[in-house]
């Protein structure tokens, strides 16, 4: 732990707290139908003529059955429009390096995951997808599920604070001006910021260049089919060699022996199966191009998390200085952070929005010295073997971010809902590892992602509320709304059904063939690779243990199921809660009223997520992490 | 029913509408103005050598293997520094393969250089970057090798001091990040200095 460490800590969370007010305001312009902001003069007549196009009326309202249609209408249509372009990627145009269309079953697997903002990764970027489907088939759901995510906090909070309405807002109107209001303008702004640290941003087929110094590989020989060639020699054995009438025959006493082609237990003759191999001489580097800088911009700032490239954010092409390291990290946050704000603006509780504020922070805090701490004190067994103490667990890290800022990145991937990485999680020592596991565990409130935080966070509060509510023997209350069984149902139901989710996939695939073919470690840290797989997905995240072979079909329709899960059943919950809730009166606060602000309220909300989340997740965390941090600290090896 | 299908209607649209504006607008404005503004970045900062030939990207790594350049952190994109297939080892703590590699990686870096055998490695030497690209080394690992570079060049310690310090980069404005020197701009700059008469040239395994 280094002393600049401290300092980019302290950077890194005040740069945090300045953009919150401004970003809550902006967001309170955006999230109003009739806001007016600056950019009003050039967007207005887009907004209007999309309005238009698309035959909504802006000042209908709807109710949150009428919103949820909405919301699911276009998560249907956008996720099968992608799914489309996957599949015919080799007939659309922007594909130099002619990739083939995607399977099925990874096309599936990547629509959902694009559509409910998970950006799981199965595929290798720069080796599988064309610059269209990348550009149009997952960048638009880097905008739109952001918008999404967005358009329902906001919708919950008008619920919360809304006086006896039967309505939410409009889906339409939400989905079309935080898109053009708040997304797409900060993006152009932010992707020339990422250019200008050297994000490449062209449509160039990739580049060639001349090593300095060649080196050769071995590779297998592949037939004209493009089939690996093998050596295919039949084994033989020697066995006695039998006689015309039946007998061993005999040569100078012993046994005659002949060869005979071996025969395994059904009978079959075995072959050798070995590839033949030949050298290849490497002289080129080649070098993968593409329009990153617009993609990886929205990628962060709407908390989608999929890279361009197969290394995210690790590679140097999407995130080549510390100065951009910096500002993704910060632009994950942003969003969410501000929302925290508009909270408390809409409640008329300004206090309420910090004290949200602050134990997400808090959490966040705690998250980030265990990984960082875990991280700078490196791995016992890889320092016995002589690797410096004091370099900390370099595995799967860049020397331009180090420790601290992997372990941050780690940190702020998850609690947020992004999952782009800069460092490989999967090679993080057991205890670091677990950080980010946990924090997707938690149901990611921690600032969370865009608008899906806010939500889920509220969810907390809720529970929080009524556990309060249960302590003190009064009906609970929420911003002077009674909180009441069937609030207390979806919120319990929301919370449950994810981890139902979760802990039944992991426990499916970890007794599976199909589930242990995909793995890269064995002993717990192979467990813990698919628990972290289906956490991720269900938690929307998309970062991995990317160990995991996770492009088979069992794992990408399995995952693919999981993160629907993990978007609608937590959604559409919400959407009913924001309905009852918009319908109640608001009752004036009276002395028996718990409070929404200060250190009480802080330190109950921080114990119901970390109570919630130690009671789901501690047993299979203890299988996992934990138990690997102790045999590591034997040095046993798997 | 019919609501269903006014709002399939609709999600359609703005499928539509959304796609022309996020994913083809945005993207080609910053295209756009990328090239304008910052054309040698937003094509990737290569490096052409004297005859226009590109050599690599200054954000990219490179394998090195001969005693006469330094080396870069070991790889797990494709077969070494396959910048069309990035990939760390994703490999945990107690992987038995890790360890194993990490062992043998000491004992190389500790033959090549000349070190005693209980003399620490630095992290980075031995381990594999997230990306498998990292252009960087630490400056501690530099150092270590610059003495075997030296050598093989038949160079002063000091002129090989001076490009060390010349390609190491960050921490960016003093604080964001670690320092880290850039393998492939350095050895370059190696290959370009005034050619000295070479001690030895044969490469090491």
């Amino acid at each position: 732990m280094k002393t600049f460490d401290a300092v980019q800590l302290a950077l890194f969370v005040g740069v945090l707290t300045l953009l919150t007010k401004p970003i809550g305001l902006f967001l309170l312009r955006v999230l109003d139908p009739r806001g007016k902001t600056w950019l009003g003069p050039v967007v207005g007549p887009i907004e209007r003529l999309t309005y238009r196009v698309l035959g909504v009326d802006p000042t209908a309202q709807q109710n949150w059955k009428e919103y949820s249609l909405s919301l699911l209408a276009f998560s249907l249509v956008s996720c099968a429009f992608t799914y489309a372009v996957l599949r015919l990627q080799h007939y659309l145009p922007l594909n130099p390096q002619a990739f083939p269309p995607m399977t099925e079953h990874l096309a599936f697997n990547t629509a959902v995951s694009f559509t409910t903002n998970t950006n799981w990764q199965s595929y290798v970027g720069e080796a599988t997808l064309s610059y269209f489907s990348q550009m149009v088939g997952l960048t638009l759901h880097n905008f739109t599920s952001a918008a999404v995510g967005i358009a329902i906090a906001a919708a919950l909070v008008r619920g919360l604070t809304a006086h006896s309405i039967q309505t939410l807002g409009n889906f339409w109107v939400d989905l079309i001006r935080i898109n053009y209001y708040l997304l797409v303008p900060i993006s152009v702004v932010y992707a020339l910021f990422l250019v200008s640290q050297g994000v490449v941003q062209n449509f160039s087929p990739y580049t060639h260049a001349k090593l300095t110094e060649p080196f050769t590989i071995q590779i297998p020989l592949l037939d004209t089919n493009g089939v690996a060639v093998t050596t295919n020699i039949v084994v033989m054995a020697q066995t006695p060699r039998i006689g015309t009438d039946g007998k061993p025959e005999l040569k100078g006493g012993k046994p005659a022996l002949e060869d005979v082609p071996l025969r395994d237990a059904k009978g079959e003759i075995v072959h050798t199966n070995l590839p033949v191999m030949v050298d290849q001489k490497i002289e080129e580097q080649v070098i993968a191009q593409g329009p990153v800088a617009s993609q990886a911009a929205i990628k962060m700032l709407g908390t989608n998390g999929g890279g361009f490239m197969n290394a995210n954010a690790a590679h140097p092409f999407e995130n080549p200085t510390p100065l951009s390291n910096f500002v993704q990290m910060v632009s994950i946050f942003a969003i969410a952070s501000g929302l925290t704000y508009y909270l408390g603006r809409l409640s008329g509780n300004q206090a309420h929005g910090w004290a949200v504020w602050s134990a997400m922070l808090i959490l966040f805090l705690i998250g980030t010295l265990v990984c960082w701490w875990a991280e700078a004190r490196g791995n016992p067994i890889h320092q016995a073997l002589g690797v410096a103490v004091d370099g900390g667990n370099m595995e799967g890290k860049e020397v331009r971010f180090g420790v601290f800022n992997s372990a941050l990145f780690a940190t702020v991937t998850t609690d947020a809902s992004c999952g782009a990485v800069n460092s490989m999680h999967d090679s993080f020592t057991a205890l670091g590892g677990l950080v980010p596991l946990f924090n997707m565990q938690l149901g990611e409130v921690v600032f969370g992602g865009v608008g899906a935080g806010l939500y889920g966070m509220l969810v907390f509060v809720v529970l929080g509320v009524f556990i309060a509510g249960l302590m003190v023997g009064r009906t609970p209350e929420y911003l002077g709304k009674k909180i009441q069984a069937f609030e207390v149902k979806m919120a319990m139901l929301a919370l449950l059904i994810l981890t139902l989710s979760t802990l039944g996939f992991t426990a499916w695939a970890s007794v599976s063939s199909w589930g242990l073919a995909g793995l890269n470690n064995s002993g717990p840290h192979g467990f813990t690779e698919i628990f972290y797989a289906y956490s991720s997905a269900n938690a929307n995240n998309g970062s991995a243990f990317a160990g995991l072979t996770a492009n088979t079909p069992w794992y990408n329709i399995t995952l693919g199921i999981a993160m629907l899960i993990g978007r609608f059943w937590m959604v559409i919950p919400i959407l009913a809660m924001a309905g009852s809730l918009a319908r109640k009166r608001i009752a004036p606060p009276s002395n028996g009223t718990f409070p929404v602000t200060g250190f009480t309220f802080v330190t109950l909300l921080i114990g119901t997520v970390l109570l919630v989340g130690a009671l789901n997740y501690l047993p299979g965390l203890a299988l996992g992490p934990v138990v690997e941090h102790f045999l590591n600290g034997q040095t046993q090896l798997f | 029913m019919k609501e269903i299908v006014k709002e399939l209607r609709s999600a359609v649209l703005a499928t539509a509408a959304l796609s022309i504006v996020c994913c083809g607008l945005y993207p080609a404005v910053v295209y756009g103005l990328a090239q304008t503004l910052f054309p040698r970045k937003a094509n990737g900062s290569l490096i052409s050598d004297a005859s226009g030939a590109v050599r690599g990207s200054h954000l990219l790594g490179q394998s090195f293997t001969s005693e006469r350049y330094f080396h870069s952190r070991p790889s797990s994109a494709g077969n070494g520094y396959d910048a069309a297939n990035s990939s760390g080892s994703n490999l945990g703590p107690t992987s038995q393969k890790l360890a194993d590699a990490i062992a043998q990686n000491v004992a190389d870096y500790r033959a090549q250089n000349g070190l005693s055998t209980n003399q620490p490695v630095p992290a980075d030497a031995v381990t594999a970057s997230a990306s498998g690209l990292d252009p960087h080394i630490s400056p501690a690992n530099a150092s270590l090798q610059l003495g075997r570079v030296a050598r093989a060049r038949g160079l002063k310690p000091t002129q090989v001091e001076e490009l060390v310090a010349k390609f190491t980069e960050g921490p960016d404005w003093g604080v964001l990040g670690d320092p880290g020197v850039n393998v492939v701009e350095l050895n370059l700059a190696l290959d370009r200095l005034a050619k000295t008469p070479l001690i030895k040239t044969a490469s090491i395994p």
